[in-house]
């Protein structure tokens, strides 16, 4: 650290090996999120496929390309992929491990090992989650929730699925464990806790509950093997077991993992509305504390997810009210957006109208959800395609966008490229247009009846079925554009400027893609984040 | 970053150590003794208050907890806290079906 | 080309490290908390049975194992003083001490779990299915929940050997012993669960 190091990007070969192992073996946390961001991209694509297919499949009603075990299979490992290997790791082990270390300062995360081994292990849990569709006896067909009792009875592969969700659960501990310690101990001489970046503090958020919230389902999951193995009777009424207890387990880990899902979503958007209006952002304090109150009630409010299943009223009353109190930061975020961009000079760019979709799309879940946390309204529309519209909303609309948003706010950092913004800006039309196509009939089928999880339909519904899946294709259209355009732009786009948007954190200090030890000379600082004036 | 070297270093004495195993040895013949007297619903009680009595001392003294950085003792508090709180939620279930 | 990646170099941070441990700590804890969630409210619905179920298990192992779990963890923690202290061959003594009450531990499991299954104790046999609910459930956590245990107290094993080694090639030394602290903070917690276990099955009666 003495003499000045000639620059060299962390994208070129830095290691022992060559090629694919000198990737495969770097502790580097940038190159760690690259390869996340390559492996999470892949199963994306494939639970987007699996989420075709059954588009094609309610095209019309009775069956059309495959009949109901088939269904309950795909929706299954649909949701498997989608929620524990996509939008559970996406945002904090993609973004969060590529940028949370430049915007606090420090050279790499505290545990630069443990990092590339919960990769590894995400790896093997995702293949296993993979081989549990072609092995044993056909895919689960549980859902993902895998309920109890049907969970212990079924005769399909639920084993090895829940052994590859107990396997995913512990790369994401391993990766809050990660962030906290480095997030307490390696922030920048002069980054004071408030100094530091809103997307870090939502990430510290979200460390705290993948930490504590996960290893509930960890033992919930192998209750549930040792249940398939033993007759334990843990969650069997036969034996004196109770199956809702499993409900509880489950949803005590599984409805704080939806801030897992949200809350860097959330941080990701903080990041870009500030940048892209030059404008400080509003109530700094508030969104930060927010995104702690959050994870706080947000452990407390699982009951909402069972609101039908037998539990005690007073439970029902509890929850319902607990649910509404997490609604209240959430809001004092959206507030804060809105009022930073107001009287900023606003440049309508790729990742400010992905930010912008988000707010829009993300306050219709989040109504919905009110709408569905109230008892009365959740008895009826429990369980039918309102819920479907609702969480797609929430986790398409909301975590998806801003995993686009990010990546086209971060991309030109990354790879030191810039892809083709006219063609980013008509994907993205495309994708917000096929979006709500696709998921808003679906709350009108919700309303009149139409349950999630049935491959079949009456024919009432046939209309907005039809509306629907041809919203799926044209989301479909949309995402292939605009990874085309990402992928070109990577082999063939201009050379990035170090800070082509004007950003003011740290990360855009240094230059495009970030060198290998992020800063030549560690970084002080003194100013607060978003000091545009 | 602080260094190494600066923090300072708290040595536990061996009589510490031995006298805390010392009341966790008490606490626990305590707790097998109590079983033999009906003392009805009050035995759960006893046996679960002993067991975190013995608990604490194990966290405080042979975890260091009592002589370490404060912000582990806030953790520490802040999951137990959580713990307690699935627990009475869950409650609030069994307890009014 | 190399020469970059030398420059990584190794910032030691030792709160860091222990804030670390911590952490998996918590993981562990929540991970046995669930398990207490599930006995907690079987026991709520169950009591008699529990009672019933509870009398069944061996007091007197189980107080023996206690106390051996107790003084081991009593050790482990002096082994952190010696080293402290520079004494590093009475710190290697007495964590050898603590892997031996260790498989004293496992041998008294052995010898407990056996009688159960002598006596067609376990989880689905056919006597267990008969009994009443409860005591079916109870009998489940009872394996459950020692077992999950007893695989914890294996791993501490295998960490307290690992400790052994690096003290022995000076890895861990009197400058230098944050390893030996976290290796003993796990097994303390091997400890601190079984603190709880103990008074939960085989005493509340």
């Amino acid at each position: 650290m003495t003499t000045t190091i000639p620059y060299k990007s962390y994208l070129e070969p830095h290691g022992k090996y060559r090629g694919l192992l000198d990737w495969l073996t770097s502790t580097d946390h940038k190159r760690i999120g690259l390869m996340y961001m390559y492996a999470i991209g892949v199963f994306f694509m494939i639970g987007v496929l699996l989420g075709l297919l059954m588009r094609i499949e309610l095209f019309s009603p009775g069956e059309t390309i495959m009949g109901p075990q088939t269904y309950n299979g795909i929706f299954t490992v649909h949701g498997v992929i989608m929620i524990f290997m996509v939008v559970i790791p996406g945002l904090s082990a993609v973004f969060g491990n590529l940028f949370m270390p430049i915007m606090i300062g420090a050279k790499d995360v505290a545990f630069p090992k443990l990092n590339l081994f919960s990769w590894y292990i995400f790896i093997c849990g995702a293949i296993l989650a993979v081989l549990s569709q072609f092995t044993g006896n056909g895919p689960p067909d549980t859902g993902w929730t895998f309920y109890a009792p049907y969970s212990t009875q079924t005769g399909t592969n639920v084993i090895m699925a829940v052994t590859a969700a107990f396997v995913l659960g512990f790369s994401s501990i391993l990766t809050g464990l990660n962030f906290i310690v480095t997030i307490h101990r390696m922030r920048a001489p002069g980054m004071t806790w408030f100094k530091m970046p809103l997307f870090p503090w939502a990430l510290y958020s979200t460390a705290w509950i993948q930490l504590l919230a996960t290893p509930i389902v960890g033992i919930t999951l192998l209750m549930l093997i040792a249940e398939r193995l033993f007759k334990i009777g843990f969650f069997d009424p036969a034996l004196g077991g109770d199956p809702i207890l499993f409900q509880h387990l489950f949803w005590i880990y599984s409805h704080p993992a939806v801030y897992v899902m949200i809350l860097p979503a959330m941080g990701v958007i903080t990041e870009i509305i500030p940048t892209f209006c030059q404008r400080k952002v509003f109530g700094y304090k508030a969104i930060a504390l927010s995104s702690i109150a959050i994870a706080g009630v947000g452990y407390l409010v699982w009951g909402h997810h069972m609101f039908t299943s037998g539990m005690s009223f007073t439970a029902r009353w509890v929850f319902s009210f607990l649910t509404f109190v997490v609604a209240v930061p959430s809001a004092i975020k959206v507030f804060s957006w809105v009022a930073t961009m107001y009287k900023g000079s606003i440049a309508l760019k790729t990742p400010f109208l992905y930010s912008v979709a988000f707010i829009f799309l993300f306050m219709i879940g989040g109504l919905t959800g009110l709408s569905l946390g109230s008892l009365a309204t959740d008895v009826h529309v429990h369980d039918t395609a309102y819920v479907v519209a609702h969480f797609h909303y929430i986790i398409f609309g909301g975590m998806g966008f801003a995993f686009f948003a990010a990546l086209h706010y971060w991309f030109p950092k990354m790879y030191g490229k810039m892809y083709n913004q006219r063609i980013a800006d008509i994907a993205w039309l495309i994708n917000f247009i096929g979006f709500n196509i696709l998921y808003f009939p679906q709350f009108v089928l919700g309303l009149q009846g139409m349950p999630r999880r049935y491959f079949d339909y009456l024919p009432q519904f046939e209309t907005g079925e039809i509306l629907s899946t041809i919203g799926g294709f044209i989301l479909f259209a949309g995402l292939i554009m605009m990874i085309t355009n990402l992928i070109n732009g990577y082999r063939k786009g201009e050379k990035a400027l170090d800070n082509p948007w004007g950003g003011s954190t740290l990360e855009w200090t240094i230059p495009s893609p970030p060198p290998m030890e992020n800063f030549d000379t560690p970084p002080v600082v003194s100013n607060e984040p978003y000091d545009y004036e | 970053m602080s260094n190494h070297d600066t923090e300072k270093q708290h040595i536990t004495p061996y009589w510490v150590y031995g006298l805390i195993l010392v009341i966790l040895l008490a606490c626990t013949f305590i707790s097998v003794d109590v079983v033999h007297y009906d003392l009805k619903a009050w035995s759960v009680g006893i046996a679960l208050g002993i067991a975190c009595i013995k608990g604490t001392l194990v966290l405080a003294y042979f975890m260091h907890l009592k002589f370490d950085n404060v912000l582990f003792k806030i953790l520490v508090a802040a999951v137990i806290m959580l713990f307690v709180s699935f627990i009475l939620l869950t409650f609030v279930d069994y307890l009014y079906r | 080309m190399s020469d970059v990646a030398i420059k990584h170099d190794e910032h030691r941070d030792d709160i860091g490290a222990k804030l670390g441990m911590w952490l998996f700590i918590f993981t562990e804890l929540l991970l046995f908390g669930g398990l207490f969630l599930v006995y907690a409210v079987y026991r709520n619905i169950y009591p008699e049975d529990f009672h019933l179920g509870a009398l069944q298990l061996n007091v007197t192992l189980g107080t023996l194992n206690t106390i051996v779990l107790l003084v081991s963890s009593m050790t482990v923690a002096m082994s952190i003083t010696a080293i402290q202290k520079g004494n590093s061959k009475l710190s290697m003594r007495l964590v050898l001490l603590t892997l031996l009450l260790a498989c004293v531990f496992l041998v008294n499991k052995y010898f407990e779990w056996g009688a159960k299954f002598e006596h067609d104790l376990y989880p689905g046999s056919d006597l267990v299915l008969q009994f009443k609910r409860g005591s079916i459930i109870f009998f489940g956590l009872y394996f459950f929940m020692t077992g999950l245990h007893m695989f914890h107290v294996i791993v501490g094993m295998v960490v307290l050997m690992v400790l052994w080694f690096k003290l022995k090639n000076t890895t861990i030394n009197k400058d230098d012993h944050v390893l030996l602290e976290n290796g003993g903070l796990y097994w303390h917690l091997v400890d601190l669960i079984w603190i709880f276990l103990f008074p939960l099955l085989y005493l509340v009666t």
